[in-house]
């Protein structure tokens, strides 16, 4: 029975949050807490030859300086990946705790550590870094040339991977006679998760143990890399994830966990803090991949696609972290969304001399939307053909089968949320109000549609684990491995867990703070995959928790345990519907019983191996100042499908924060680079245009509701997707307005400007 | 040493104080470290993201760009004032948590403080003025929407009009 599953319930953790009184990792820190600072490189690549800490060392409150030439010589991975035990499918380890070989501007070199923030600034500002410079590169393509320079020893050409797609044979069904050819090249930018909370971590030791608290999405696999990186045997490292101010991929990643878990091993044991700023956080964490797009779509003049080529180049930056997994997603997702018997495909992931990208909301799908979808309405235009109505010609249709993950398209979803969006913003009349426009302000409207597999099977393993207690008062306590991150997990497995039990939604108790001592293993929040994932365990673990409850209520009661049921947190003999007990009688009785006593729980760990294709669109209106090469958002409108929704207030939340996203990948923002030095230009939230509240009009969301077959609550991805086609849905709609093409986001004046003089409107 | 400490005596959350305090001190580090006001938060001391606003006189200031010394003589509230003496959330504490504007939490202490300035004016705002209102503080997970509406009904009821 489904009684709070579907219910826009009060998130479990809203009140201690509009109290003040949610602690993250920070108002966790005691004050003891040694404080550190980071020396950042300040050449974009080089070799460290020497640091000379003396005089820093002389700063009073200074407790060591360590550098580069100072640590452990294990190689570690970064990524938030899941661990595979096979070599093959390992991520990349080309970390150590600090860089002796400079990639980046602001790789790290040195850490100060100090008994207060002013005493480790100051002494940081007195590390004297030697260097023997090196040529650097910052762009993909310029990365790939012969004569770039060499980042990474291992990787000749600066090429992390290439992986390919070839079906049918593009070059001769390119050959077919009356083909149109449309070809485009997009570019997406550098941009930050911008999370409100700084990445954080503190480490210190218990016996032989590092207890590092740390605000990740990824608690256990946090613990594997600090293992890895310390060399010491992964159990001898716990960590602890109290809540986390936001983390939007940039927190599935280990960041200074395992430099703050040696650092405490280096001190005593005492407790240290690594506390990024603002500025770190763009630079010295992670951002999402650049990637440039390349597509030629060979058309004929019913609109069908003869072939298709794509190539994707993809920013890697200094280090490999999430690597060629997020251009691999994305140009996995190409060929399914308008099917095509012909389409060759070519993703490169370069390393350059930029910020290592890493995981970001969405992990490849707004690049690869950003080209898909504003190719598509290059191509509608070259057919004359209205886009909208363009697409519900070839879109992926209903029963679709993916050949790689096997999943299905179960419904006709892609026209039904088209449909949605026309209604919702008038786009018919808007379209033919806006047909001829000529003066200066112009008003435009535009769309795009978005595909996104929930979570990361068949790629890497997709699994589950929960535990359930029973406590004396029939309440229960419920942990998964899958982190709350601020998008509500915590909320929806509490109603997931009350209806499976059959207790109500307050007599549940999830436990938010993470303990890789205590917590089932999970591989965290990602992926779009805690809702989806963690719904097979908790149906799983409820279910056998159940049945302890009404195998001890047919030893009390006497009666058959078939006859049996939990309702409202009462045992209920099913035949007469009479309330026997309730659940807290129960549960009182099994624990202090002189004859049988129980400890009433349930853990078990579910492995799915299918996954969930999530669907939606955007629609958006602007009004574009050509002679100010300005845009103004008038209207936008996400609809997405899925599947059923857990909790609808919350889900239309997540909504708008990933429309937001998708907004400020559109329109303002990106992380800028000194051609000259390669030194970051922005990193900071006033240089960096992260949208304010004064940058949207109302955001508004539908959803359409197809009940995911292959999930007990009917659910899929919802926390990644909202990000993923807001973009493009502008940049069409400028196209809309003023007839020319952007094709580089951010559409900014600068971009606009320039296209606005090529198009011929300025 | 002398010259770098200084008392000051200030009102906190209606509780008259005592303390010492490094003149470099940000009223942010005083509100976090000396009295564990956890509520005021650090997203980039530097006054970009509202997260360490609090009430100074009646007036939201950005905690991280107000020093700790400047603070003597002033009456400060933070998030941790507004609850009731029996646990009760005010109606604006509340209004957040009905209209789901509240995902991470970690923005939230500064927005619902800048959102008692507005509610104590005892204006009526627009749409439009409400959003410039509000425009010192970053969100990266609600899209500012159910911010805006978490703000706007409670303007409506304690004005006692209907929403438009």
């Amino acid at each position: 029975m489904r009684k709070n599953v579907g219910q826009s319930k009060t998130r479990v953790d809203a009140f201690d949050k509009a109290a003040g009184r949610a602690k993250y990792t920070e108002d966790l820190c005691d004050r003891g807490a040694l404080t550190t600072r980071l020396v950042h490189a300040a050449v974009a690549h080089g070799l460290v030859t020497a640091v000379d800490t003396a005089e820093a060392e002389q700063v009073p409150g200074v407790v060591r300086v360590f550098t580069c030439f100072d640590v452990p010589e294990n190689c570690f991975p970064t990524a938030g990946h899941p661990w595979s035990t096979d070599p093959r499918h390992q991520d990349v380890c080309d970390r150590l705790l600090l860089s002796r070989h400079v990639r980046y501007y602001g790789d790290d070199v040195a850490v100060v550590v100090a008994e207060d923030d002013v005493a480790a600034a100051r002494a940081a500002a007195l590390v004297r870094v030697s260097y023997e410079e090196l040529p650097f590169v910052l762009d993909v393509q310029e990365a790939m040339k012969p004569d770039a320079p060499q980042i990474h020893e291992n990787f000749p050409g600066n090429v992390l991977a290439h992986t390919q797609i070839r079906t049918g044979d593009y070059e001769a069904a390119s050959r077919e006679p009356g083909l149109l050819k449309v070809e485009g090249w997009y570019d997406t930018p550098t941009v930050q998760h911008c999370h409100i909370e700084n990445h954080i971590c503190t480490a210190h030791m218990e016996g032989d143990r590092v207890t590092v608290t740390s605000s990740t999405q990824i608690p256990h696999i946090v613990r594997r890399i600090c293992g890895q990186a310390l060399g010491v045997p992964w159990g001898k490292i716990r960590v602890l994830k109290p809540y986390i101010g936001g983390g939007f991929g940039n927190k599935q990643d280990a960041l200074y966990e395992p430099l703050c878990a040696w650092l405490t091993t280096q001190l005593g044991g005492r407790l240290v803090k690594i506390d990024c700023r603002r500025e770190e956080t763009f630079v010295n964490n992670r951002v999402r991949h650049a990637i440039r797009t390349h597509i030629i779509s060979w058309v004929r003049p019913d609109g069908t696609f003869a072939a298709r080529k794509i190539e994707c180049f993809s920013n890697q930056g200094a280090y490999a972290s999430h690597g060629h997994a997020v251009a691999a997603k994305g140009m996995g997702a190409f060929p399914q969304l308008y099917p095509c018997e012909n389409v060759e495909g070519d993703a490169w992931t370069v390393f350059t001399n930029r910020p290592a990208a890493g995981a970001m909301r969405g992990y490849g799908i707004p690049q690869a939307m950003w080209a898909s979808e504003c190719h598509m309405d290059d191509v509608a235009k070259a057919l004359g053909q209205d886009p909208v109505e363009y697409r519900r010609q070839v879109v992926m249709p209903k029963g679709y089968v993916d050949g790689f993950s096997k999943n299905e398209n179960y419904y006709d979803t892609f026209r039904q949320v088209m449909d949605k969006g026309v209604e919702a913003i008038d786009y018919r009349r808007k379209r033919e109000a806006y047909a001829s426009q000529t003066g200066p302000v112009r008003r435009g409207v535009g769309m795009a549609l978005f595909w996104y597999n929930t979570a990361v099977w068949p790629i890497s393993l997709e699994s589950s684990s929960c535990r359930m207690v029973l406590n004396q008062d029939g309440s229960v306590q419920v942990q998964t491995g899958e982190t709350e991150i601020g998008q509500g997990c915590d909320t929806a497995y509490a109603q997931m867990a009350a209806d499976v039990i059959g207790i109500p939604f307050e007599d549940v108790h999830v436990v938010s703070t993470q303990d890789t001592d205590v917590t089932p293993f999970g591989t965290g929040a990602y992926a779009s995959r805690q809702t989806y994932v963690g719904g097979f365990a908790i149906e799983q673990t409820g279910s056998m928790l159940k049945k302890k409850i009404l195998d001890c209520a047919s030893e009390i009661t006497r009666q058959t345990p078939a006859n049996l049921d939990v309702i409202d947190g009462q045992i209920v003999r099913i035949s007469d519907g009479r309330t026997l007990m309730s659940l807290g009688e129960l549960a009182a009785e099994v624990l202090y019983s002189l004859e049988h006593s129980q400890h009433l729980t349930a853990e078990s760990t579910y492995q799915i191996k299918n996954n969930a294709y999530s669907f939606g669109c955007t629609f958006a209106e602007v009004e574009v100042d050509i002679p100010m090469c300005r845009v103004k958002l008038l209207d936008i409108v996400n609809v997405h499908d899925c599947g059923r929704l857990i909790n609808p207030a919350l889900a239309e939340a997540q909504v708008h924060g990933g429309m937001s996203m998708g907004i400020g990948y559109g329109l303002s923002e990106q992380l800028l680079f000194d051609p000259k030095t390669g030194k970051p230009l922005n990193n900071n939230l006033l240089d960096y245009k992260l949208s304010t509240f004064m940058d949207h009009p109302n955001l508004r969301v539908f959803f359409v509701e197809n009940p995911e077959p292959t999930s007990p609550f009917g659910t899929k991805a919802l926390g990644e997707p909202p990000a993923c086609s807001p973009a493009p849905a502008i940049r069409n709609a400028i196209l809309n307005a003023t007839g020319v093409s952007v094709n580089n986001a951010p559409m900014t004046p600068h971009v606009l400007f320039a296209r606005f003089k090529e198009g011929g409107v300025l | 040493m002398s010259s770098q400490y200084k008392l000051i005596r200030c009102t906190i959350n209606g509780r008259a104080v005592e303390q010492m305090v490094d003149v470099r001190a940000s009223l942010t580090d005083m509100l976090r470290n000396d009295f564990r006001l956890t509520s005021v938060k650090k997203g980039c001391e530097v006054g970009e993201c509202g997260a360490c606003n609090v009430i100074i006189d009646g007036e939201c200031f950005n905690s991280c760009l107000y020093l700790a010394a400047w603070a003597d003589g002033k009456s400060i509230r933070t998030l941790e004032g507004l609850m009731g003496p029996n646990g009760e959330l005010s109606d604006i504490q509340q209004a957040f948590i009905d209209e789901a504007a509240i995902q991470c939490g970690f923005c939230t202490p500064g927005f619902i403080m800048t959102a008692v300035e507005i509610l104590e004016s005892g204006k009526e705002y627009t749409d439009g003025e409400l959003r410039k209102l509000l425009s010192g503080h970053l969100c990266r997970c609600t899209g500012y929407e159910n911010i805006l509406r978490a703000v706007k009904k409670t303007m409506y009821k304690r004005l006692g009009k209907t929403q438009s």
